[in-house]
């Protein structure tokens, strides 16, 4: 399939997602520049509204002036051709096994889109699989992407709750839900610093990972809607990717979600 | 027996204190079920036509009230949870008012609402003759996690069930448990008539399983199918031909949902009633059933109805948006997050929206009421206030909206705390003591 020909049978609907989004604008019509986003695996892997992130991310390239063109890759389809941003989201058990094959096959394309600095949001499930192994209860040692230093075991306690981050994009709000426990590597920078709730592991007060412009992070919310700082930083660097110039970011009017997630980190942060 | 009998005293007790209070409906379950944690599996001893367990994750409140009409309808006698309260200590409360001292009910069957969870805590002490499993889909993941996690115990409900299963044809987490129940149990079907079998999809959760090697059922001449004929009127079709039927009726409660309801509950009375099943009594039974709180109750606000509409997973709020969007009225959101509501508001992303987008939601309310606002904002739907305050925010609906019809979609706590504002001003039954 080439990324002109529009929404493909396997295709989930993004709720409040126009059709037409996965389309390439002509050129009359792209604005500041049409920027190709990836989702992987949006029906294995999107189970706690991580499309919402996806939406955020075409909605707000939309009222910077750019064009999104949004792709879902889906199990033995073919990677889009141009990718600007790559996205992916927490699955259960049964999605996770549906796509590792898959996730093997375009290993090499992803680990090459990171090198050349194409931001990626990899989010719970697809966070470990971005690490270095997933060791399951039993010790078996299912091997990950290794774009990030990290390591998860298999956990019987899951880790639930609402979380608040200090970042270096400011406070995170979102919710995790995870049994994986993920370690950092000595070197690997985390995404960031729990103020409250569990993290990586519940006990080192890390959450996520970060190597250059990949993130990887239990946080659902969806994290992009809830933290609009995140979403223009991804889309940023997605920007200057596809039009080779600096970021032209509109001012957006983002009260309503300042206000959701000030609400938040003061219920949820003891002084 | 004794135990039994300072148990049954001892729930009452607390049943009638948390009354004067105005109290929970689990309170008293939970006093009994101290003194004597067999106390089910005896007060069900004596229920001679079946032990018939509700469960599922949508509709499980509105199937067991029509299953119990119908076979009300039928002339039995039948012991139910009628408070929505579908936790075992919660049928235990139920329970108390009826029961003798001596701790037996005399009831002809008894039809039992429970969570998926708590299904199976029952099922530890009483083994269900039947059961009627409904659908898998999100809901609370805080407390199931998963929703693989929540199709299996579904399928452990229906390993322990002795006697017969309906299962959900279309909903494939449920209609698999057909392979695992016991040998000799009965496996009948309700699902949709191919002439709307295009709407499935946003009835329910993709299974995403989809290479391995599981293949549907086909609907059988015990089977119950819904064919729709307007937006409330239906008819359950039996037999190769649709020959054998129930209806049409004309529910009080509108939308695709109900009458998946009601075809699942027709399906389940016809097994137990088997040749005494009569379809002219199932019908009239069905059209009599007023909605349950929250689920399309309607109140009237000086003259102009409210309409209270209980969303709780994306499934959920999707239909509920599919059924009242043929007329959009003033409408205002009431989000929670507490237990009882989901403390993740992520599922909020996994709806559209857009249905709403001409008309406006006139106020989002609730402790997440920012966040209902957000999530509108990306679906372009105008939004005129958001008041967290849920009290505050209902006094400004009900002014601007005077001389209009008016909806409220809200979570659980939501609903509970709208509604004790509204019962305290205006006519409706208290929770748990409508009419049935």
């Amino acid at each position: 399939m080439s990324p002109t020909d529009g929404k493909g049978d396997q295709d989930v609907v993004v709720p409040g997602e126009t059709d037409g989004s996965s389309r390439l604008p002509d050129h009359a019509h792209e604005g500041k520049g049409a920027i190709h986003v990836v989702h992987l695996y949006p029906r294995e892997m999107s189970i706690y509204g991580d499309l919402g992130n996806t939406r955020t991310l075409a909605a707000r390239i939309r009222r910077h002036g750019y064009s999104p063109v949004v792709h879902q890759h889906h199990p033995g389809g073919r990677f889009p051709e141009q990718a600007h941003l790559v996205l992916g989201g927490g699955g259960q058990d049964s999605g996770q096994v549906r796509v590792e094959a898959d996730l093997e096959h375009i290993s090499d394309r992803l680990r090459a889109l990171a090198r050349s600095g194409a931001p990626m949001l990899m989010i719970c499930g697809m966070y470990q699989l971005f690490g270095n192994a997933f060791i399951t209860v039993d010790g078996t040692r299912l091997p990950g992407l290794g774009i990030l230093d990290v390591t998860t075991h298999g956990n019987a306690k899951r880790m639930i709750g609402p979380v608040v981050l200090t970042t270096e994009l400011g406070d995170v709000v979102g919710y995790e839900n995870h049994s994986g426990s993920t370690t950092l590597g000595a070197g690997q920078a985390p995404f960031g610093t729990v103020r409250a709730g569990f993290g990586n592991n519940g006990t080192d007060r890390t959450e996520g990972a970060r190597t250059a412009n990949v993130i990887g992070s239990y946080l659902h919310g969806p994290i992009l809607p809830a933290n609009p700082a995140i979403a223009d930083h991804l889309i940023g660097l997605a920007a200057e990717l596809a039009t080779g110039r600096p970021f032209e970011p509109e001012l957006l009017d983002d009260a309503i979600a300042h206000e959701a997630r000030n609400r938040q980190v003061r219920r949820l942060v003891r002084r | 027996m004794l135990r039994t009998t300072a148990a049954v005293v001892a729930g009452k007790a607390a049943r009638a204190a948390s009354r004067l209070r105005g109290g929970g409906s689990a309170l008293p379950g939970l006093v009994a079920e101290r003194v004597d944690p067999g106390f089910l599996a005896h007060a069900l001893a004596d229920v001679p036509g079946g032990i018939v367990v509700v469960s599922g994750t949508n509709g499980k409140t509105t199937t067991t009230k029509m299953l119990v009409a119908v076979l009300r309808a039928h002339g039995r006698s039948v012991f139910t949870n009628p408070t929505g309260s579908n936790f075992t200590r919660g049928v235990i409360s139920s329970m108390l008012g009826e029961l003798p001292l001596r701790g037996r009910l005399s009831a002809d069957l008894a039809v039992l609402e429970l969570d998926e969870a708590h299904a199976l805590k029952f099922a530890a002490g009483v083994r269900p003759t039947h059961a009627l499993l409904l659908n898998v889909a999100r809901d609370q993941l805080d407390r199931f996690a998963e929703i693989d996690h929540t199709a299996r115990l579904l399928a452990t409900l229906g390993e322990q069930t002795t006697t017969g299963v309906v299962l959900n044809l279309d909903d494939s987490f449920v209609s698999r448990i057909r392979d695992r129940v016991a040998p000799g149990v009965v496996v009948r079907y309700f699902g949709v008539d191919a002439s709307i079998a295009d709407r499935l999809p946003e009835l329910q959760e993709q299974d995403v399983r989809f290479d391995d090697d599981f293949t549907p059922p086909v609907a059988g001449p015990d089977d119950g199918l819904l064919r729709p004929l307007d937006d409330r009127t239906f008819e359950v079709l039996f037999g190769q031909d649709g020959s054998a039927k129930v209806g049409p009726v004309e529910l009080r409660q509108r939308g695709l949902a109900a009458m998946i309801n009601a075809t699942a509950a027709v399906s389940m009375a016809r097994m137990l009633m088997a040749d005494a099943f009569d379809p002219a009594l199932a019908a009239d039974a069905l059209e009599a059933v007023t909605p349950p709180f929250g689920r399309g109750e309607v109140v009237l606000v000086d003259g102009q109805p409210l309409e209270l509409v209980l969303v709780k997973n994306p499934a959920g709020f999707t239909v509920a948006l599919a059924t009242y969007g043929s007329t959009p009225v003033a409408t205002m959101i009431a989000i929670n997050d507490n237990y009882a509501d989901g403390r993740d508001v992520s599922w909020l992303y996994d709806v559209s929206f857009e249905s709403l987008r001409e008309r406006g939601v006139a106020l989002t309310s609730g402790v997440r009421a920012y966040d209902m606002a957000l999530r509108l904002d990306y679906d372009d739907v105008p939004v005129g206030r958001v008041e967290t305050e849920l009290d505050r925010a209902l006094d400004d609906f009900l002014r601007d909206h005077p001389s209009e019809p008016k909806r409220i979609f809200c979570t659980y706590t939501a609903m509970m705390a709208l509604r004790r504002t509204l019962a305290a001003r205006y006519d409706l039954p208290d929770i748990g003591e409508e009419a049935s």
